[in-house]
């Protein structure tokens, strides 16, 4: 996951390499876009969950897009926040997380197709997380998952319907997300570093 | 955060960052499912040697909506009314395995002997000691006038502080562990603090503290004041001649029928009227300000549940063994 | 005993931090000094006893000791008490009559002093009480303890104020008869009720009931206007104010036969620490402001207050391992009475060893009217003497105490001066810093 710090790109070691260019995240999105609409058979009940910090533009993204293809759409309807914190299995272990708001469409999700959207899928915990999160809000008809990047190592029985890039990586990389809505202007691109 | 003892060494950051994690608890509130399961497994004890049953349900509520479990234990018909000493009662508990303690006692000072000792390991969360200190209490009465405020300037409250806010505390300040709590943590805030009292229930030495002192209700509220909050008073204390008697102080510094007018009179006064509770009726409040639009009174004590969860979320995660980012 | 191992030769030590000179001491005497010493020495076959550097005093005299037997034996013993006396430079303590029973007649006040005989470690001068059972409505029998083998003088109610004009005026007014002397515990009961640590800027803060200075500063005013009304001698316990000292000194400017005692926590600590809750620093009179200790302090160096008095209050580990409401007052101060003193006075140049004498032994045995104590260190005046080494620092640790208290506020303070032998009527009561022997006496 990639929770790093601000500064984190100031400090990125000589071995980061860029696996996403800017354009590529805008084809990847637009690819997710359209399997989204197919795997739904259109857009109607479809609600966007984006998981902070950095699933909220990706969904917001992919709400535009997707809107993009039905002009009776608005996109800042079908999309919301849903903060998984509260639901972690590992509050006792890392250090006090601050929970942020969760947001959902005016329409609720009971009964929705949500669509889950995170950027890196990792162990499957935040997931795991966010499914009964979401069992807490409401009764979707179906949840799925979409992800910018899956870089492996699943410690749970859970996998992504829409996958951005498939990156296989060593546990002792590091995968960044830099979202220019997050992480400023010129600022977007998936990096993967070595840690020493 | 360890322990939550006193709002008087509660660092700005920590304050804002109690209240902004309440305003997610308090969204948790208004869900069907009014419940989280962040502290599923661990155990809370509300250790309460003095009777409130108040307290003690708003911080029952709180921890079961993390899904914490909750054990009660009231001094009265327990070993403690058979003279058993707080060592031993702490002890007790550590060896039940609470992961949280929250203390209510009538002496101040014992939650910070408790934190201070080596008699329990767990956070201590002081639910008022004595004349001392009600931390929560002062942290709910700041997050009731910070959503005020926010409301007022059309603000976002997240991340906001009470600068600028003038706010009365009036009443029985010497006896009051309220009053002291909200002192420090309003001036932490930034808000400006009147006290208003008769000179008897001041304590010696109050001179000292970051407020204004008044013995004039009247003019502290002609002089435009954004919240006042009422301290509850014991009608016993006349005989103890802080007061001659009930209707005296009620006609001085009770916020009665007419005062409620006068502030309605002003033009544009939004101020808004705070009491802890339990309320008396016709000595330090009317019934008509009590119920009025300017009361908080509710607001406070559901404003309580979410600020307990949020300081219980905030002791009992993270890796106690490191120090918090907090 | 043989008179071989009476005689001992003191080399070196400093009396009263002046020049060096050698004391001999013979058959609890003090024999010879300076060269003499030696001359005499070698027929006496001495003891020799290495004190080079050291400075030699005349044994500590306290005027305010709690050894609370009989009654409260787990806290302290007789015994306990004075071997702790002992180890902290004192030859004589008064022992405080709120002992259970109650220090108000003849036979409770030689039972105490006949405990001290028995012990053998310092002198037991019993107080006794000003009133039966100290509830200030009823004169105790005063002439029968003054008459008694006890030979008591000073007689106070402490712990609990005379607070009744009337009874302590009478009292002052009868304790003429038998050349007693009324110690005063000032503390004015209505102002405080319920008291838990002076009343001020941090009382205010902590929200624990204050103890004002007026409650003892009033008492204290009406006393000795009282003292000077029927010319008797009065005596002031544990002053802790300011206020109480402006009000001493003027006393003594109008000539009221008046003297006052401080103890070493009133010179060193201030209610600052109540801001931890830990019940050690609770005690009565409370610890006070800044502005109170540095007033005592130069009421001490002026001769305003005349004695340091050490209020030494053990206490069981349940009494102090509560909340701060429910603990007892008090701490404990004898083996940390010549250190605080020392580090509190001598250090800052308030006053020197020679008034460290006058107030620790000198004027302590002149108001307790205990004729073989308190002496210069002379040819032919009882050999009780106190060597100190000025100049070692150590760390308090109430663990390693001969005291049953571990009550003591110093805890882990690094503090001047350490005791290393102790002469009681010319019997080594402390050796190289460690308790010797009790002085064994016919009859005891």
């Amino acid at each position: 996951m990639s929770n790093e710090p601000e500064n984190a790109r100031a400090l990125a070691p000589v071995s980061a390499r860029i696996v996403l260019s800017s354009d590529d995240i805008d084809r990847v999105i637009t690819r997710i876009a359209h399997e989204i609409i197919e795997a739904n058979k259109g857009t109607a009940d479809l609600v966007l969950l984006g998981i902070p910090s950095r699933g909220f533009p990706l969904a917001q993204r992919l709400a535009q897009r997707i809107a993009a293809t039905d002009p009776t759409l608005d996109p800042s309807a079908i999309i919301g926040q849903l903060d998984v914190t509260m639901y972690r299995d590992d509050l006792r272990h890392s250090t006090t997380r601050t929970p942020v708001p969760t947001r959902l469409p005016a329409t609720g999700i009971d009964g929705k197709v949500v669509v889950l959207v995170d950027d890196v899928l990792y162990s499957g915990r935040t997931i795991r997380a966010a499914l009964d999160a979401i069992a807490d809000l409401g009764r979707p008809r179906i949840v799925r998952l979409a992800v910018l990047v899956d870089r492996g190592h699943r410690e749970l029985p859970i996998r992504a319907d829409h996958v951005g890039k498939n990156l296989p990586t060593a546990t002792t990389e590091k995968v960044r997300v830099h979202l220019s809505e997050v992480d400023g202007e010129n600022n977007n691109e998936v990096i993967i570093e070595a840690t020493a | 955060m360890k322990h939550l003892l006193s709002t008087l060494d509660l660092s700005r950051e920590d304050a804002i960052r109690i209240l902004d994690i309440a305003e997610e608890m308090a969204a948790v509130g208004t869900r069907e499912v009014k419940k989280l399961p962040a502290l599923r497994g661990r155990t809370v004890v509300n250790l309460f040697f003095e009777d409130s049953t108040r307290t003690r349900i708003s911080f029952e509520a709180a921890a079961k909506r993390l899904s914490a479990d909750v054990i009660n234990f009231s001094a009265k018909g327990s070993s403690v009314s058979k003279g058993e000493s707080l060592k031993d009662t702490a002890q007790t508990l550590q060896a039940i395995g609470a992961d949280a303690v929250v203390i209510r006692h009538g002496a101040s000072g014992a939650p910070a002997r408790l934190a201070a000792t080596d008699w329990i390991d767990a956070p201590v969360v002081n639910a008022g000691d004595g004349t001392h200190e009600h931390p929560t209490q002062a942290l709910l009465d700041a997050y009731t006038l910070r959503t005020h405020w926010a409301a007022t300037h059309g603000n976002s409250a997240l991340g906001s502080d009470l600068a600028g806010m003038r706010v009365a505390i009036v009443g029985d300040i010497l006896h009051s562990r309220v009053a002291r709590s909200n002192l420090w943590l309003l001036r932490t805030l930034g808000a400006e603090v009147i006290m208003v009292a008769p000179p008897t229930l001041l304590p010696h030495g109050s001179h000292a503290w970051p407020c204004t002192i008044s013995y004039d209700l009247d003019a502290t509220l002609a002089g435009g004041v954004d919240a006042v909050m009422m301290l509850r008073v014991q009608g016993e204390r006349m005989h103890d001649s802080f007061f001659p008697n009930t209707r005296e102080y009620s006609r001085l510094w009770g916020f009665d029928d007419a005062r409620l007018a006068a502030l309605d009179a002003q033009p544009g006064s939004e101020t808004i009227i705070m009491h802890p509770g339990p309320m008396n009726r016709g000595l330090e409040i009317s019934s008509a300000a009590a119920d009025s639009p300017r009361s908080t009174v509710l607001a406070q004590v559901a404003n309580g549940v979410a600020v307990r969860m949020a300081v219980l979320y905030l002791l009992l995660s993270g890796d106690q063994q490191r120090p918090a980012g907090l | 005993m043989s008179t071989s191992t009476t005689a001992y030769l003191i080399r070196g030590a400093k009396p009263l931090g002046e020049e060096p000179s050698d004391i001999l001491i013979q058959d609890g005497l003090i024999v010879a000094l300076g060269a003499d010493a030696i001359a005499h020495a070698s027929a006496a076959t001495a003891t020799l006893i290495e004190a080079a550097g050291q400075i030699a005093l005349p044994g500590m005299v306290d005027l305010h000791t709690h050894l609370r037997e009989p009654g409260r034996e787990d806290a302290e013993t007789v015994e306990t008490g004075t071997r702790a006396a002992a180890m902290g430079g004192f030859t004589a303590v008064h022992a405080m009559a709120n002992s259970n029973p109650v220090a108000d007649t003849a036979g409770v006040v030689e039972q105490v002093w006949s405990l001290g005989k028995r012990s053998g470690w310092v002198d037991v001068r019993p107080v006794g009480a000003v009133t039966v059972g100290l509830a200030g409505k009823q004169l105790s029998e005063i002439g029968a303890m003054a008459d008694s083998r006890a030979g008591v003088r000073v007689f106070s109610d402490d712990g609990i104020c005379v607070h009744d004009p009337l009874i302590m005026r009478r009292a002052l007014e009868y304790v003429k008869a038998f050349d007693g002397v009324v110690a005063q515990h000032a503390q004015e009961p209505r102002l405080t009720e319920g008291a838990q640590m002076n009343e001020g800027e941090v009382s205010a803060v902590l929200g624990l009931a204050g103890w004002p200075a007026v409650a003892e500063e009033s008492i204290i005013a009406r006393d000795v206007l009282l003292a000077e009304h029927v010319g008797s001698r009065l005596h002031i316990c544990h002053v802790s104010t300011a206020g109480s000292v402006e009000i001493i000194r003027w006393a003594k400017s109008r000539g009221v036969n008046v003297t006052a005692e401080v103890t070493p926590h009133h010179l060193l600590l201030t209610d600052e620490l109540v801001k931890s809750y830990d019940p050690v620093f609770k005690v009565n009179p409370p610890l006070r402001a800044e502005s109170d200790v540095l007033a005592l302090r130069a009421g001490l160096a002026d001769g305003t207050i005349d004695i340091i008095g050490t209020d030494h209050a053990p206490h069981p580990s349940e009494a102090k391992e509560c909340e701060w409401a429910a603990a007892a007052m008090g701490m404990t101060g004898l083996e940390t009475a010549l250190s605080v003193v020392q580090h509190a006075m001598i250090e800052t140049g308030l006053i020197s060893w020679a008034d460290f004498a006058r107030i620790t032994s000198t004027t302590p045995a002149a108001i307790g009217r205990v004729s073989d104590q308190g002496r210069a260190l002379a040819v032919g005046e009882p050999a009780n003497i106190t060597l100190v080494d000025a100049d070692a620092r150590w760390i308090v640790d109430p663990f390693a105490m001969a005291t049953k208290g571990r009550n003591s506020p110093f805890k882990g303070l690094e503090l001047p001066g350490k005791v290393r032998t102790v002469f009681f009527h010319g019997h080594p009561t402390v050796l190289d810093g460690a308790l010797n022997t009790p002085r064994i006496t016919e009859g005891a």
